[in-house]
């Protein structure tokens, strides 16, 4: 890992150079609110806080076409429609800049879903490779944040390619991985080693600032014990008003849901984000619902993220702690919370009747 | 005796004969209340009251069913939540019980951020905050910020017109005198602009929507929620697509499924976790309804809404006589 400076009179010219062979995609303030948004001239950075939405969509997009199809109908037989198929993979070369840690870091939480011995999804794996972080590192966390709770911490570079703490004057920019290094080779960077010192001083206070971590470490067993503990999972779900928000602003939820859309003998097969809060997630065919109120929902929600992915994942929970599910929420349900009752509270209803 | 302790006793008084009372608590941090629901005496005692209190509670009336026999506290604002609610007959009168309070406005934390902003600091990293003598005083990153309550209430306080609960069961406090005037000036400046200025403003505000529905569901009046049109495959009114298209399409629905119906509360622009000004459709909408029918949503328990009721002729609307 090299060390290298850049000051910040040279961020912009950075971007502009990362940005002239391959889309980038930046932080930028709409309104009050801090998306990311493909970099062009007069595109101003926004790096001082945690964007509302994360970088998902740039490997994960909201809605994805997955194929083309058309049906064309045999003139001398019509009851013979024959259909073609035309596959859309879509990848455009893109750098992710100045996400936090634990946006880069949600993208690992999808790997091991997306792309792993047992299933290759090509439309994830194609934008995967195509798609590198450079991430700044947190200096100042803020209040809902807990990424130290789940194995990570404000200057993780597990996810990134590229990792930036600012210090005085600039950055430190420390290349992750090999793509990264790459990256990191541009002139406007300068030998930044005597600066490291300084920068893991950034890294020690956002650190320290967190306090101490609560472990979750028996959260994926008391969960599971609390699974018919109905009474238990309507009380924290009281105020959930059963929206998405903290679904779809979540770097590491993964689910979606495949439809046709299609007007006469034309239409396209496309994948978008769903979400365990909607009653329609788990709505079957026969009219049944598995999960038909939000307390099963929100269960479903705790529960996968802190118990059930990370029992087949080797311990590792599918949650990065970025804390927007908390801070986004229209009524503020605190997921950390959740985890904590799992935990500490007895359960009680054992037994389903 | 203080607001909040009357209103403590008010409900200790009336808590045997509910199933719940809905408050407001302390959240995540000291910036945040979040919606409390009392179930027994000890819960009580966790009630805050100020004007951090921003939600409006009666949006949980409706995810009860009828077997449920609950208590809202509620502002003048939300109040008429509760009265619309009556008055089309989604909420029982026998199963509410309306714990009203005088209100001198709330917070608007969206203007909170952006003040903070301005002092380059963030709302996420407030660690402390006081309420009273008419601001709000913050520390945020080892810094004290005082902002006058008068540049960070909500823009609905500024234009209130019921700061005491128009209907109630038990009142805690003093009502707060006066009314503001409501020309809908924010609509009249918004639409002074092209019609393309204006399509060109929500094209960019709508880019940003990620369709969570928080909107929707933050809503106290719109009561389809599980079954709404905009997620229904059959018929499929609004595709999967997330084009500007779609995403315009279901908050022209949400709108126009709340005109004559809404409050103006605004908790759908309240809830948007991208900012996206959505209280702005709902106001032209309840212009249109003010100008039509001379009507405002919740303020009168026993008037029939214009668009539940039929009339042969109507008083404002020109039907047969080109």
């Amino acid at each position: 890992m090299a060390a290298k400076f850049l000051a910040t009179d040279k961020l912009t010219e950075w971007i502009a150079e990362l940005s002239a062979s391959r889309q980038v995609l930046v932080p930028v303030k709409e309104q009050g609110a801090v998306v990311f948004r493909p970099y062009g001239k007069g595109v101003t950075p926004v790096l001082d806080r945690q964007a509302n939405v994360p970088p998902k969509g740039s490997i994960f997009p909201a809605s994805q076409r997955l194929m083309t199809f058309t049906y064309t109908k045999n003139p001398e037989d019509l009851g013979q429609v024959a259909v073609e198929v035309h596959e859309t993979v879509e990848a455009e070369p893109t750098v992710v800049f100045g996400g936090r840690p634990c946006d880069a870091r949600g993208f690992t939480v999808f790997d091991r879903v997306y792309d792993c011995k047992k299933v290759q999804d090509p439309y994830y794996k194609a934008r995967r490779e195509n798609t590198l972080f450079v991430t700044l590192a947190c200096a100042d966390p803020e209040n809902a944040c807990f990424c130290h709770w789940v194995g990570s911490s404000p200057s993780d570079p597990d996810g990134s390619d590229v990792l930036m703490t600012p210090i005085e004057g600039g950055f430190l920019v420390e290349d992750v991985s090999k793509r990264g290094k790459a990256l990191v080779a541009s002139k406007l960077l300068t030998d930044g080693s005597k600066r490291a010192k300084e920068a893991q001083a950034v890294k020690d206070a956002a650190q320290a600032a967190l306090g101490e971590a609560w472990s979750p470490e028996k959260a994926p067993a008391k969960l599971l014990e609390k699974f018919d503990d109905m009474g238990f999972w309507e009380d924290v779900s009281a105020k959930c008003i059963s929206c998405g928000a903290c679904t779809y602003l979540c770097p590491t939820c993964y689910c979606f849901n495949v439809t046709d859309e299609r007007k006469g003998m034309r239409g396209e097969r496309i994948r978008t984000w769903d979400n365990c809060m909607s009653f329609q997630f788990t709505m079957e065919a026969s009219g049944h619902n598995p999960r038909p109120t939000k307390a099963h929902r929100l269960k479903n929600r705790v529960g996968h993220k802190f118990s059930y992915y990370p029992d087949i994942h080797g311990g590792v929970f599918a949650c990065c702690g970025c804390g927007r599910c908390i801070k986004l929420c229209p009524v503020s349900v605190d997921i950390r919370e959740i985890v904590r009752l799992s935990v500490e509270r007895p359960v009680s209803k054992p037994e389903k009747k | 005796m203080p607001v909040l302790d009357e209103l403590k006793a008010q409900i200790a008084r009336r808590l045997p004969e509910l199933d719940m009372v809905i408050g407001w608590g302390h959240g995540y941090d000291s910036l945040h209340r979040t919606p409390l629901f009392i179930e027994n005496e000890a819960d009580i005692d966790k009630l805050v009251f100020d004007p951090l209190c921003v939600h409006n509670l009666a949006t949980y009336l409706t995810r009860h069913g009828n077997a449920k026999k609950i208590g809202v506290v509620v502002k003048g604002c939300d109040s008429r939540s509760v009265v619309e609610l009556l008055q089309e007959k989604l909420v029982s009168r026998d199963n509410v019980v309306i714990f009203g309070l005088p209100c001198e406005g709330v917070a608007d934390l969206g203007k909170v951020k952006r003040a903070l902003t301005d002092l380059g600091l963030d709302i996420g990293r407030v660690r402390e905050t006081a309420t009273g003598g008419g601001k709000l005083t913050l520390t945020v990153s080892g810094k004290e910020v005082v902002l006058p309550m008068s540049e960070v209430m909500a823009d609905k306080c500024g234009r209130c017109r019921y700061h005491n609960a128009v209907l109630h069961d038990e009142f805690a406090g003093t009502p707060v005198e006066g009314q503001a005037k409501d020309a809908y000036a924010d609509v009249a400046s918004f639409e002074s602009q092209t019609l393309e200025e204006r399509m060109e403003f929500w094209r960019e505000q709508m880019e940003r929507c990620v369709r969570c529905y928080a909107c929707r569901n933050a809503c106290p009046l719109c009561v389809c929620r599980d079954y709404c049109i905009a997620q229904s495959r059959d018929p499929g009114w609004v595709s999967q697509r997330d084009g500007l298209e779609e995403k315009f399409f279901f908050q022209m629905i949400h709108a126009m499924h709340l005109a004559g119906r809404c409050t103006e509360c605004g908790e759908c622009e309240r809830a948007c976790p991208v900012d996206i000004p959505l209280l702005l459709l709902k106001r032209k909408l309840g212009k249109e309804i003010k100008d039509l029918f001379d009507y405002s949503a919740g303020t009168e328990l026993e008037i029939k809404p214009p668009l539940l009721a039929f009339k042969v002729e109507e008083d404002n609307i020109n039907e047969r006589g080109w």
